[in-house]
């Protein structure tokens, strides 16, 4: 029995069989061919291109429905790849001229390609020896007529065991058939992560080698949740990880149930339950889960994933993407928030900050580098006509910053007005509170702003100056602190009185332990994780207005965050499942 | 390579992303229409229009001076046809 931690990527457990996939390269031993031969391994190698372009086209066409465009150009480009006629030229001239097998050939010319590609300087380019190989694994596929071990032809349920997962895998993913995933690389957040919590399939990544640990058929645990995998468990180990399989399913099956029901307190005040969002996929997956709409869509992923800055077209398709599966519901879309602290290759060196989290990111970013942060804008002012966007800046302080990005706006608005580019005109312009100087100013930019939206995480960290990325202060980060509670309460009343919408989108938003006082703070709208809705929709419908508000009076007097965590804890145990309405 | 004169232009590729996948796609797909050959050269390098790869393989970034040289029967209109997407920014931007 070996136990391995990773990351956890996708809750849940699974137990099954493990099938290794295969990432190594085919390696073709040097063959020659008599000449008679010659013109068989040519036909041969025609017909492996030809299905090996079939092949692409169909993994285009599934990608663009469940993908959409910006996956399915890198099976356009795959395809034109192997329809190249110099490819076939350079293939078939070392057949003829060296009387090489078409699958020796067609290696050699691929490994010159490899080579080629890693020895430019262009970071972009040198990424896309990653395709070069995905290319090369589907033509000899089809040219050694040998199938592969490969996820669209499982006959029957496996754990998958895989160094990584390349786009071409994750396209053709079987529900049916793949129960969890154990991955060598990736993190929380890596492509494959979210496309396995989209399908419900529990996933553990960052395993380091686990595919030399395992050689495929001996049973795998997979427990998602924990980001823990055993092999070759013993019988007790099963045992106990099928009974968490079964709690598992349970749960997930209680608050299935939930997804239709309101958001509604006993005492009859309607609370809206947002999702946060990262990649267009999953607005449709926060719909799926019960959320009324996107509270805070990020947008530096774009901008990470790439080394070279988006495009306002490639912007422009994601945004829309993202407003399009929300179906008319309301999408708040935060503005780019990169900078000192979250550095993306594609906005080159930046200078060394000593404090990167208090020095140039952000908005401030943004407003320094303005042709960047207009285009931006231009991306989501075009996208706002597919639905009901709202726009957030990120990292204010002072109502000199707000005004400045409202003034920014207004210009993009006139440039798009002259070009004659529709935009919609009246969206709502909002803020993250999540300075201590912005929730103190609240009054002020209530008044300014459309809504406001309380950034739990940083705004706690920014009170009590901890870092809580730093492992040596990290206990003493706690959203509950009461200083961090204060300054929610001083947010939640501004907003209620200049009549200006305040939600809340940090992790506390979908921390069922923390619902029952944020309602009685004054917050009628949170964002959060669309797998965290059903447990905090469970709280919502279990408690009463009148209720939460006694717990927050009660809690504010605290000066100790031990006992304000002591009392939200008996608060919570005290909500009778009986009781739901 | 069939008649005998050669167009040549240059041009100035303007997008922000240079040379890449998608650019790279419209070019190919121009070249496949015509019957003439093309030849791309960007400072000592050249390429097959007609190879994703070779033109991959350009590295012309935002700015490159690249030359367009066709030779064949319907030369002209493709040069003319390549020139005008590359300073279109192959229709992105």
């Amino acid at each position: 029995m070996i136990t391995k931690k990773g990351i956890n990527a996708s809750p849940g457990v699974a137990i099954g069989p493990a099938l290794v996939l295969d990432t190594e390269e085919y390696r073709i031993p040097l063959r020659t061919v008599d000449p008679s031969q010659l013109a068989t391994q040519i036909r041969n190698l025609d017909a492996a291109l030809q299905a090996s372009r079939q092949e692409v086209q169909e993994l285009r066409v599934a990608a663009t429905r469940k993908l959409g465009d910006d996956t399915a150009g890198i099976f356009a480009f795959h395809e034109q790849f192997i329809a190249d006629p110099r490819l076939r030229e350079q293939v078939v001239e070392l057949i003829q001229q060296r009387r090489y097998s078409a699958a020796y050939a067609f290696g050699q010319v691929m490994n010159q390609r490899q080579k080629l590609f890693r020895s430019v300087a262009d970071p972009y380019l040198k990424e896309r020896v990653r395709d070069i190989f995905d290319i090369e694994k589907r033509v000899l596929r089809h040219i050694l007529g040998r199938t592969r071990e490969d996820m669209t032809r499982l006959t029957e349920p496996v754990v998958v065991v895989a160094a990584d997962i390349t786009p071409s895998q994750a396209i053709s993913l079987d529900r049916r058939h793949i129960l969890g995933f154990a991955i060598n690389v990736g993190g929380p957040t890596s492509h494959m992560a979210i496309i396995s919590k989209l399908l419900g399939i529990p996933a553990v990544v960052a395993l380091g080698d686990i595919t030399s640990d395992v050689s495929g058929g001996e049973t795998l645990i997979v427990d998602g949740t924990a980001g823990i995998v055993v092999a070759s468990p013993d019988p007790e180990t099963i045992a106990r990880y099928q009974e968490r399989q079964r709690e598992h399913e349970r749960q997930v099956a209680r608050l299935r149930t939930l997804r239709d029901q309101p958001a509604v307190t006993r005492d009859g005040v309607a609370i809206e339950l947002l999702a946060n969002i990262e990649v267009p996929e999953e607005a449709a997956a926060a719909v799926e889960a019960g959320a009324q709409g996107v509270g805070l869509y990020r947008t530096e992923l774009l901008f990470l994933s790439s080394t070279r800055v988006p495009t306002e077209e490639q912007q422009y398709e994601t945004y829309r993407a993202a407003v399009e599966a929300a179906a008319g519901r309301p999408v708040i879309i935060r503005t780019l928030d990169l900078g000192a602290d979250k550095l993306a290759p594609a906005l080159g060196a930046a200078p060394h900050e000593h404090n990167p989290v208090l020095g140039l990111r952000s908005l401030r970013y943004c407003l320094l580098h303005l042709d960047l942060f207009k285009t931006h804008l231009r991306a989501i002012l075009r996208a706002s006509v597919a639905g009901d966007v709202r726009i957030m800046f990120p990292m204010i302080a002072t109502v000199m910053e707000l005004r400045q990005a409202k003034a920014t706006l207004a210009d993009v608005m006139e440039d798009l007005d002259e070009e004659g580019i529709p935009f919609r005109r009246d969206l709502p312009i909002g803020m993250m509170v999540e300075t201590p100087a912005a929730a103190l100013l609240a009054p002020a930019f209530a008044r300014e702003a459309a809504f406001l939206s309380i950034g739990s995480n940083d705004l706690t960290q920014y009170t009590l100056a901890v870092d809580r990325g730093n492992e040596r202060v990290a206990h003493l980060f706690s959203a509950h602190n009461p200083a961090v509670l204060r300054l929610l309460h001083r947010v939640a009343r501004a907003g209620l009185a200049h009549g200006c919408d305040v939600s809340l989108c940090g992790e506390m938003a979908g921390a069922p332990l923390y619902t029952q006082l944020l309602l009685g703070l004054g917050l009628r709208r949170l964002s959060m994780a669309s797998c965290d809705i059903p447990a905090v929709k469970q709280v919502v419908r279990r408690t009463t207005l009148a209720a939460c508000r006694a717990l927050a009076a009660r809690v504010l007097k605290f000066d100790a965050d031990r006992q304000v965590l002591n009392t939200l804890r008996d608060a919570h145990r005290a909500l009778d499942p009986e009781d739901e309405s | 390579m069939v008649s005998g004169v050669a167009v040549t232009r240059e041009v100035v590729i303007p997008n922000k992303e240079g040379l890449h996948f998608r650019p790279i796609m419209k070019f190919v797909d121009t070249a496949q229409r015509y019957q003439a050959g093309v030849t791309v050269h960007c400072e000592d390098r050249q390429a097959d229009g007609r190879s994703p790869m070779e033109m991959l393989m350009l590295v012309a970034t935002q700015g490159a001076k690249v030359k367009v040289v066709a030779d064949g029967v319907d030369a002209e209109d493709l040069v003319n046809a390549l020139v005008s997407l590359v300073e279109s920014g192959f229709g992105e931007m």
